[in-house]
Order: C-alpha cells, then structure tokens, then sequence
C-alpha cells in the first residue's frame, strides 16, 4: 500500500514534468503539422536561463522568493526571441516541403541549440536550489517529498487548463483550429495564417522553455539534458496523440505512472517500459489515443 | 528520368582514388575512410526510405543489431570471421526488420519516424541495463578479425580491414543500385508520389516497404558489423537516437538522390567530424546543424547535387568558348 | 441461372452521417458494353466508383465481378481480379517519367508483384509501354517527367495506366472534366476508340450530357444516390424527370 502511494505520487509529479516539457511540441504539430526536434533544445535555453537569472539575482543579494519570478521570466524571454526567430527565418522556408525535409531542418536547428548552450554556460552543470528549498518537504507514507513538486503538479494542471480553455473558449483559439483544419480555406476567409503559425510556434517555444525553467531548480541542468526530454516529449505525444492538447496530458500521465513502476518495481527497465508503451499504442492505434485519422479524397 | 546510369568517369575515378588510398594516406586517414565506408552502408538503408519520402531516426537499431552480433560472437562462440559475420549480420538485421517492418509497413510520416526511434530507443535500453550481458556503458570489446580462417598480421590489418569494408561497399552499391533500378525500386519512389495509384495498380504498398524495410535493415547491421571491426569497441550508443540522426544527415548531406552521393557524404562527414570534434568540440554539432540548414535551404540535393551541377557547366564551356 | 454479367450490384448502400450517398443500387452490366453515368455533382457517380473498387465499404449490398461475389475487397485485390479505374483527379506518380509510370502498371501483372532484380526498364515491357502511349497520344511524352504534361495529357496518362493493366472491366471518372470544350470530344473519340478497339467494358461517369449521348450505347442516370434511370440514351437522356434532376431544368 505505501509501494502504491509512492509510485502514485512519483508517477504524478514525472507526469507534471512530462507535460509540461510536451505539451509545447504537441501544440507546434497541431497547428503547423512539423515535429519540431530543437523543441529540446529550446527547453534547455529555457532551463540555463531561468537558472542563470535566478543565480544572479541571489548574488545580487535579493529577497530568494524573486527567484519564483525568474522562473516565468525566462521562458518569456526565450519565447519571444527565439520563436519568431526560428519560424520566420528558417520554418517558414520548409512550409510545404517534404516532410523529411521539415524534420532534418528542425533537426539542425536542435544541433545548432545544443551547441549554443555549450558555449554561452560552457560544460559544467549549473544549480540553483533557492526555488525548490524554499517551499520546504513534508512526509507522506514515510517518503519526504518537496512542495515544489506539488506546485509543479498544480502548475501543469492549471497551465494546462488554460491552454484548453485559450484554444476552445477564445477567438484566438478558434482562429488557430480554423488554421489546423484548414488552412486554405482560412487563407480565404482573411485569417492571416502566417501570423497564426508564427504565434503558435513562439507559445510552443515559451512552453518548452517554461517547461525547462521549471524543472531546472529540482536538478543540476548540463549540456545533453535537452536529448533525453526530447525523446521522452515525443514518446508522450505519441501516445496521447500528436497535436492534441488532452492527449499530451494523458500521454503524461501514462508514460509518468510507467517509469513511477519501473523505478520502484524494475529498476533496469525504466527506459524500456516507456518506449515498449509507446510501440503498443501506435501498434494499437496509430495515430495515438486521442488523435485523428484522415482519410484522403479520390 | 531516365534510369540513372552511374557517370562514368567519376565513378572509374573516384573507385581508384578509393583503391590507392591505403598506398598513400596515413593510417589515421585510413581509418577514417574506412569508417566512412562502414557507416555508409548503413546510410544508404537510410537513404532508400528518404526517396519513398520517409524519414527514419531508428535505423541505429540495425547497426547496433550487427555490431553486437560481432560483439557477443566474439565474446561466447570465439567466431571473429568477418566473412562469416557479414553474413550473419545481414541475416539478423534481415530478420530483425522482417519482424518489425510488419508492424512498420502500415505507418507514415511522422509516424513511421517515431516508431522507428521507439524501437531503436528500447533496443538502447535493453543494451545499457543489461550490462552483464552487453557490458552496459562500458560496452564490448572486440579484437582483430580473422578473413575466411586467415589472420593477417598485424602491420597489415588495417589495410585488411579497409579493402574489405571497399569490396563490401562496392558490393552493396551494386546491390542498391539494381534494386533501385527495379520495379520495386521505382514503386518505392512512387510511394512518396502517390499510393492509391499503386494500390489501383494491383500492387501493394505495404509489400513495397516491407520489402524495402528488410533490405535497410540487412544493410544497417552489415554496417554496424564493419564499424564493430573496424573500431574494435561497442557501446550502446550504436542504437541511439542521435546515431541514426547522423545516419540521415549524412545521405542529406550526400544527396540520397544517387547511390554514391552518402558516400561522398559518409566521408566528408567523417572527415569534417574528426577535425571538428577534436579542434572546436563545443561547435562542431553546430556546425554540423550550419551545414545541413545551407543544404536544405540551398541545395537540397547535397554533396552529389552540387557535383552535378559543377559538371554539367564544365560540360557546357567548351561549346561556349568557341565563337568564331 | 449463371451470371455472365462483368458487373453485378444488389441494393448497394452507403451513407456518410446524413447524406446517403449510395441508396440500394441495383445494376447489371453485361460484357462488351459502354456504359454512360451521368448525374449532377453530389449524385453519388464517384461512390459508385469507390463502392465498386473497393475503395469504399458499402453499409448494405452485395457487388459481384465476373459472377463472384466481391464485396469488401481493398482496391488492390479488386484490381487484380481484372478491374481497373481512372479518376477525377488524375493519380500520377509526379516525379517519374511518362513511360516510367506506364512501366510501373505493366510490371504489377505479374503474379509475385514487383520484382526486386531484374530492372522495370526491358524490351518487351518497353515496346508494350511505348505502343500503349501512342494509342492514347502520348508517346511524345515518353521519357518527359509527369508533371510536364499539359492537363489534357494529365487525363489520358491517367486512363492510359489503368488501361496498361488489360482489365476485363474500366471505369473512368469524369474522363473529360478540366478538360477544354473544344478538346473534350477529342479527347473521347481517342478513348473510345482505344476501349471499343479492344472491346473492353466500359463504364464512363460524366456530368457532361452532350458526351454521354454521343458516345455511350447505355446510361445510368444517378440521383441523390439512386439509379432513376437505365436504357439507351435517346430514351434516358429526354426523360424530363432525368434532365430535372441532371440539369436542374426540364
């Protein structure tokens, strides 16, 4: 029973994580159809930087609660720079292109990320603790957890949330699922689908560096921790269903609950249950479990 | 559009470039070029998706498949024969893609990269937990391979090694170069063009990738087995999802278009790869991502594009200049 | 009583949410006969198609071929059994040559599929291919890339690779749509030609009257999924209720 809580908690808070690094990927595949390989790589801009701001702002002698502030701070500065930048320069030019293409060029941009982190931090890991300390631990069934993890849990529900509610209940959002359904159509009747698709690739961007910025004060961030969430994000959207908001939550919580099992119950294949997981739903069900199907008009 | 005949003159010359290199380049040049001509293999496996339109960041899987199959021969069954193990290599890595390419035939797109990088990941897995098994990250070792019972000594395996890893690949060129030439070869171009047309032919697109999928997959593993020997050690990295990343930018790079293109990519990556990575380790993965971006923007068709096009305006100057 | 016919449908149906598309269709087809459909768009012609290939599952029905009950069957099946279909849209391999495509059509007659050594360019295939293109006109194009052909070549290569494949049944989708107006009858006289030279069974769905009277011997008028009228097309085509229907007017 205390196994079962254990993995219960463990399972929620790797699901919060999960989801907030994926959902950002599952938004840019839903409204521009391109699986974008650098989001890992804009996640880990996301990371250093909130890490990098927060530690400056500790030696600057500030009151530690600002570091919270540095968390939301950096994502947007991150987002708004960098996801203007990759999508009108080098997405916008693939638009249309061979899907392989699309892929390889997200691909580069994630090689060239990863480098940029190496030089800008340089190799060593960085740590700031201050946000994660700060809430304090509490005990439950003999484990001590940390507060911070439960804020992560709330914080993906209620960014979660919003987003649902910012697709479905704005106009903003409709204009986007116009977009996603149809996009010459929308061409027609005025939307200016350009402006459309840069604006969903910076939230992408600001999700995923939100994501990072988040994660970072519960580990040490270094150089090559973009590649494991990168795969880890796309195991998740796999699962839930590419583009599909919901279905990034439950591909969350699925692939959070697995490794939660694996970690307590088989060490040695924590890597292996979520990647056997995501082959038996796509084997299943090809698009994921609340993704669409399109049959194509002869 | 014709069933393109490999130019001549390049090839004749490029093939004796390649069969003087050990005469003349040093032995760490060596080992590069015949590193380049090992992966290459498994690069053009890659490549043969990239032309029905399909991106694959698994095909790592194979390579690992054939690597550790020289890897756990050496280790149980003392059996170090290349000749041998290229061809248990190529029957693994068949076998292994016959299972999973019935799964993989019905996938598409995004799809059929994912679940190619799911399977590749798990194989990366299995391979770094079960480490009384594969040695975890410590990986195997592997010693000098014996060529149908006889070993060379030593002064000479390095050129042992290369010219092998040359035939082989002058082999798998042929051997690609007919199946693209092939009914099911221009099915599988057609296949990024239009499958319902080959379904209301009678023909059956799954068939065409299930075909096609074994073919890589025996490719991929006949390279990992020349990398296991030519390297002498094997990690679980062999199966990672960044291995089979560079695998697909390589035929970019080479333009997968032609049968020798990854070739001339396979070596100029490996070349620019080892300077890089030793003078600017924290750039050369940007560079890397420079060099590919350039290339899609630019010049889609990579190396071997670039090269056809230098040719064809050398063929066009000679009537030019003459003016009278 | 043995059934001779090439084409057999009993009360195929099909509906897509509210729309029936297809509402107990009962036809018969015998062998040699060129078969004109007409209707106007949305009558269900092009789902008749689709029902038939085994494109679409039918809800209801029952389709036999060659006296052989079929229904159900995916299109490449269906298409082995000797039944062969052009489109609205012509389905073309873009980046392969002409003569290529066609290559590609003789080479899936064969029993075992695509053969993985022997290559798709060889003599007897290639004499087949060339001939096959000059019947339709396109022999010109022969070694061109798909996409330069102009859209009236767009349409014959279409019809032209699922003629290649020798089928005991054709049916073409709107042969002549995106076609000119002075072009289309040309466009028929060479395809009726080719079909009645090898005395193949054609279907033909057109929602060009004029083309369906001059050059069908039978025709089926479609409305909101239903077969309203069948017989020669003098009869048919004057049947005030058939051109309300088709036309919109009588």
């Amino acid at each position: 029973m205390r196994q079962l809580t254990t993995i219960a908690m463990d399972g929620t808070v790797f699901a919060a994580i999960l989801f907030l690094i994926s959902v950002g990927l599952t938004l840019v595949f839903g409204v521009l159809r391109i699986l974008n390989v650098a989001h890992g790589g804009l996640y880990a801009f996301g990371a250093f930087t909130a890490t990098t701001l927060a530690m400056r702002l500790l030696d600057l002698g500030a009151n530690p609660y600002f570091t919270y502030l540095m968390l939301l701070v950096a994502p947007v500065i991150v987002g708004v720079i960098a996801g203007p930048l990759i999508e009108r320069v080098f997405l916008q030019r693939v638009y249309g292109r061979a899907e392989a293409i699309q892929l390889l060029l997200t691909f580069s941009i994630f090689l060239i990320l990863d480098d940029l982190i190496k030089l800008i931090w340089g190799t060593k890991p960085l740590f700031v603790s201050a946000p994660y300390t700060l809430l304090g631990e509490f005990s439950l069934s003999g484990i001590r957890y940390s507060w911070y993890q439960v804020v992560l849990i709330a914080v993906a529900i209620l960014f979660g949330g919003a987003l649902v509610w910012a697709v479905r209940g704005t106009r903003i959002g409709k204009i986007a699922v116009s977009v996603i359904n149809d996009r010459e159509i929308s061409q027609a009747i005025g939307i200016n689908v350009n402006r459309v698709y840069m604006g969903s690739f910076t939230l992408g961007a600001f999700c995923a560096a939100l994501g990072g910025a988040l994660i970072a004060p519960t580990i040490a961030v270094a150089p090559g921790f973009a590649v494991d969430a990168t795969v880890l994000a796309f195991a998740v959207i796999a699962i839930g269903g590419m583009g599909n908001l919901e279905g990034a939550a439950l591909g969350a919580l699925i692939v959070g609950l697995l490794r939660a099992m694996a970690v307590h119950l088989f060490p040695e294949a924590d890597l292996v249950v979520i990647y056997l997981a995501m082959i038996v739903v796509l084997v299943i069900r090809p698009q994921g479990l609340f993704g669409q199907v399109e049959l194509r008009r002869i | 559009m014709e069933a393109k005949r490999l130019p001549l003159a390049p090839a004749v010359g490029g093939a004796a470039l390649l069969l003087v290199v050990p005469f003349i380049l040093p032995d760490w040049m060596k080992f590069i070029v015949t590193l380049a001509m090992a992966k290459f293999v498994a690069v053009l496996a890659v490549a043969l998706f990239l032309r029905a339109n399909l991106v694959t960041f698994g095909h790592a899987m194979f390579y690992a498949v054939g690597a550790y199959a020289v890897g756990f021969s050496v280790k149980w069954f003392r059996i170090d024969d290349m000749v041998v193990l290229l061809l248990l290599g190529a029957l693994l890595g068949a076998g292994a893609a016959a299972l999973i390419g019935l799964v993989m035939a019905r996938y598409r797109e995004v799809f059929f990269a994912m679940l190619n990088l799911a399977f590749s990941m798990m194989l990366y897995g299995v391979l770094l937990k079960l480490y009384w098994l594969t040695g975890g990250t410590d990986g195997l070792g592997v010693g000098r391979p014996t060529f149908l019972g006889y070993a060379p000594p030593r002064e000479y395996l390095r050129d042992f090694l290369y010219y092998t890893t040359l035939g082989v690949a002058g082999i798998v060129i042929y051997v690609v170069h007919r199946f693209l030439a092939s009914p099911l070869g221009f099915y599988l171009r057609a296949l990024a063009d239009n499958e319902i047309r080959i379904e209301y032919s009678g023909e059956s697109v799954r068939r065409v990738l299930y075909v096609t999928y074994i073919v890589a997959g025996a490719l991929g593993a006949v390279a990992g087995v020349l990398t296991a020997f030519t390297v002498g050690h094997i990690v679980p990295e062999y199966s990672f999802w960044i291995q089979s990343g560079d695998f697909v930018f390589v035929a970019l790079l080479g333009g997968y278009g032609s049968v020798v293109g990854p070739l001339i990519g396979s070596i100029a990556f490996e070349f620019i790869r080892t300077y890089a990575s030793k003078y600017f380790p924290n750039e050369w993965q940007m560079t890397l991502g420079i060099i590919m971006l350039a290339i899609i923007l630019f010049r889609p068709g990579g190396l071997w594009a670039i090269y056809e096009a230098l040719a064809a305006r050398v063929g066009r100057r000679p009537s030019e200049g003459r003016r009278a | 009583m043995p059934d001779e016919s090439i084409l057999r449908t009993i009360n195929l149906t099909k509906s897509f949410g509210m729309v029936t598309a297809a509402d107990r269709i009962n036809v018969e087809i015998g062998a040699g006969e060129l078969v004109g459909i007409v209707g106007a768009n949305g009558s269900g012609k092009t789902t008749f198609l689709n029902l038939i290939t085994g494109y679409l599952t039918p809800e209801a029905g029952r389709i036999f071929l060659m006296g052989e009950d079929r229904t159900g069957l995916p299109p490449r099946v269906i298409t082995r059994l000797g039944v062969a279909r052009s489109f609205q849209i012509p389905q073309l391999y873009t980046n392969l040559s002409v003569l290529e495509s066609l290559l590609l059509s003789l080479a899936a007659k064969t029993d075992t599929g695509a053969g993985v050594w022997r290559p798709l360019y060889r003599q007897p295939w290639m004499d087949e291919g060339v001939e096959t293109l000059g019947r339709f006109g396109l022999e010109a194009y022969a070694h061109r890339p798909v996409s330069e052909l102009p859209e009236g070549g767009r349409k014959l290569l279409d019809i032209a690779l699922s003629f290649a494949l020798r089928p005991k049944l054709l049916l073409m989708d709107e042969p002549t749509s995106g076609v000119s107006i002075k072009d289309k009858f040309q466009v028929m006289d060479t395809l009726i030609k080719v079909v009645e030279e090898s005395r193949l069974t054609t279907i033909f769905v057109e929602h060009d009257m004029e083309v369906v009277q001059r050059y069908g011997r039978r025709v089926l008028a479609f409305n909101e999924g239903r077969v309203i009228a069948d017989g020669r097309p003098e009869a048919v085509l004057a049947d005030p209720d058939v051109r309300k229907a088709v036309l919109g007017r009588v």
